[in-house]
């Protein structure tokens, strides 16, 4: 029964991997970038959610809105002001912006909220299913990130593949001068991917607070980065990849902790990333792609 | 000074950042011995000189050979802490301070030169984005197994655990390392002078290394890749070297810095100070050794100086890392910027005005 259990919490992680890694993977499919800023915007997420649950007193789903539009709304303006003049710039700047942008966000979030953790309601209020005897107990916020987590995934897909924003989001990643031409208006097409993975990250955010209930301005750096490496593992700018890699990690990450030990944790998930970008580099349903002179 | 006139300007540069580096020195070293600044400010002295190598160092991975690692403060570990086993193992065998420090930093900079290559063959076979993920993802690892690691040293020599103190089995003696308390009653052994030395040391190996035809390879690589590989370039090889050589520099300064305090703790090389040391390259000017090293020392002495903001000092940093990154990235801005020095060029000198408006073309570049 542990195992399941250890199961069942490894693919509830790994699904708030997945969201995570899916605002990720769309970014860095159209602007090229790797948005360093995303896991911070998770934290933003879960505050906004915290206030509007405890400070404001609103009804749950409210708070929750309210968290997706302020993150969608955070998305675009970071958007605009710091990644937009950099278009043309070189990667390198880039991502040094990009990490600028992730610790003014984090360091901003410490003045506003303070360094002390805020232990976060969970926002699924329902009794634990409990299965064989009580052996094996299933928390409602498992089975509820898991569902999100797929729901989402089948809407992009579907968002992607037939309307028409989201096939120009998809010709934008493939090539952004010929989408033009066709009549894309690309600085548009970019900030709603922005938008939509923001948004995306403040769902994220309310489930993994819920799930593991400390929030502090720090909260999002971690899994922001091992989501990057859900990405990675399952082939970044591919949507389903991202939501396997996510599940992945997730599994992983809750069996190194449960059968080789808390600390050593992290080094093993990292671990998996630098073996699978050396079998193979594109990700396990990623494209390779072949160097242009 | 006719004779600074006629050099290259690469030597000139070169006896520029010396000559600054020394003078800085002496005139630190006269404040300090006349007690003109305070003592928290002296024992800033050491941080800033450990500070000062990193940043040359990094800047050798991230401005010349055009890669952004983000786990130098995993290599400055890995030296500070194999610096503090050697120093407390030979606290017996070298008595002279100065010798078992010198000691420690070689061995210190080997290990870490050592980690630099195991992380490094991997890393090198990835560019950008990837590669700047992978080494934040190995400073993690190191973290992560610095803080699970047990040294004690007693009579029958070495012991080494990854689970627990108890697992070491000492038979009296000393524990070294203790997992996430990480390493206590170290003897200081860093000095001022040493610091300086290891500035100067970590100068005259990344200088001459740029400077060099390995430099120039490297150089190649970073502004156009296939093109060096074209020319028979082994582009791996020669950003390895660059990643090597800066990992080595990096433990040596982790040496440095970990035996000026009595106890250190691995959390404190983490992400944040990976990010730290690369404000200063960046802050300085991406591949300008001289830049970073006065950002180096300024970055470490004012915030101790401005302890009145408080928090509001890493919001500092990370507002000065975006409006640098897009001050010096954004072609509008750059191109203003062009124009008004041109405006401030033809108001000195009139008859310049013809060679100036000929120069403007590529002084936008």
């Amino acid at each position: 029964m542990g195992f399941l259990s250890n199961l069942i919490n490894g693919i509830s992680l790994g699904s708030v991997y997945a969201i995570i890694a899916l605002g990720y993977t769309m970014v860095y499919g159209i602007a090229k970038m790797l948005n360093f800023a995303h896991g911070d915007v998770i934290m933003v997420g879960g505050y906004l959610c915290f206030i509007g649950m405890s400070s404001l007193g609103l009804p749950t789903v409210v708070a929750v809105l309210l968290s997706i539009v302020g993150c969608t709304c955070l998305g675009i303006v970071v958007e605009r002001l710091a990644y937009k003049p950099l278009r043309e710039a070189p990667s390198l700047a880039v991502l040094i912006t990009a990490i600028g942008v992730s610790y003014f966000l984090q360091n901003s979030a410490l003045l506003i909220w303070g360094a002390d953790p805020k232990v976060f309601k969970s926002i699924v209020d329902l009794p634990s299913i409990s299965l064989f005897d009580g052996q094996l107990v299933i928390g409602p916020i498992n089975l509820v990130t898991a569902l999100t987590c797929l729901v989402i995934m089948v809407c992009l897909t579907l968002f992607t593949s037939r309307t028409k924003m989201g096939k120009a989001m998809r010709a934008c990643s493939e090539d952004k001068g010929a989408a033009q031409l066709m009549g894309i208006n690309v600085n548009t097409t970019i900030s709603m991917v922005f938008a939509i993975g923001s948004g995306l990250a403040a769902i994220a955010g309310v489930l993994l607070c819920s799930t593991y209930p400390t929030l502090m301005p720090t909260t999002g750096a971690l899994p922001g980065i091992k989501a990057f490496t859900a990405a990675v593992i399952g082939g970044i700018g591919s949507i389903p990849g991202a939501a396997l890699g996510g599940v992945l990690l997730g599994i992983i990450e809750i069996f190194a902790k449960a059968y080789i030990g808390t600390q050593l944790a992290d080094a093993i998930v990292f671990g998996v990333l630098i073996v699978m970008l050396l079998i193979r580099p594109a990700g396990l349903l990623g494209k390779e792609i072949h160097e242009k002179v | 000074m006719e004779q600074l006139k006629k050099m290259s300007a690469s030597t000139r540069s070169t006896i520029i950042t010396y000559g600054m580096v020394i003078v800085l020195f002496a005139v630190m070293q006269a404040l300090s011995s006349a007690k003109v600044i305070s003592s928290s400010t002296t024992g800033l002295l050491v941080p800033i000189t450990a500070y000062v190598c990193l940043s040359i160092s990094l800047n050798l991975v991230v401005g010349i050979s055009g890669e952004l690692s983000l786990g130098h403060a995993g290599f400055m570990s890995v030296g500070a802490f194999t610096g503090i086993v050697v120093a407390s193992m030979l606290a017996d065998t070298i008595t002279l301070g100065w010798a078992r420090l010198l000691v420690s930093m070689l061995i210190g900079g080997m290990f870490a030169g050592l980690a630099g290559f195991l992380v490094g063959v991997p890393v090198m076979r990835l560019h950008g984005d990837y590669l700047a993920i992978v080494t934040l993802a190995f400073g993690e690892i190191i973290k992560n197994l610095l803080n699970n690691l047990y040294v004690g040293f007693d009579a029958k020599g070495l012991h080494l655990s990854m689970k627990s103190a108890q697992a070491l089995g000492m038979e009296g003696g000393k524990i070294i390392i203790n997992g996430p308390q990480g390493a206590v009653g170290i003897s200081k052994l860093s000095t001022f002078l040493f610091g300086f030395l290891l500035v100067l040391f970590t100068l005259t190996v990344v200088l001459n290394l740029i400077n060099s035809r390995t430099g120039r390879a490297i150089m190649a690589v970073r502004d156009n890749r296939i093109a060096a590989e074209s020319v028979g370039i082994n582009t791996t090889k020669y950003r390895l070297i660059a990643f090597v050589v800066s990992a080595a520099l990096a433990g040596m300064a982790g040496v440095l810095y970990g035996l000026n305090f009595s106890s250190i703790v691995p959390k404190k090389f983490d992400f944040n100070t990976s990010i730290l040391i690369l404000v200063f390259v960046v802050l300085g000017g991406m591949g300008n050794i001289r830049g970073g090293i006065i950002a180096a020392i300024v970055l470490t002495i004012l915030p101790e100086k401005l302890r009145f903001i408080g928090d509001f000092r890493m919001l500092m940093y990370a507002i000065v890392l975006i409006s640098v990154m897009l001050v010096t990235n954004n072609k509008t801005f750059q191109t203003k910027l062009g124009m008004l020095r041109e405006r401030i060029r033809r108001r000195k000198d009139p008859d310049l005005d013809l060679v100036a408006s000929r120069a403007g073309g590529d002084g936008n570049e």
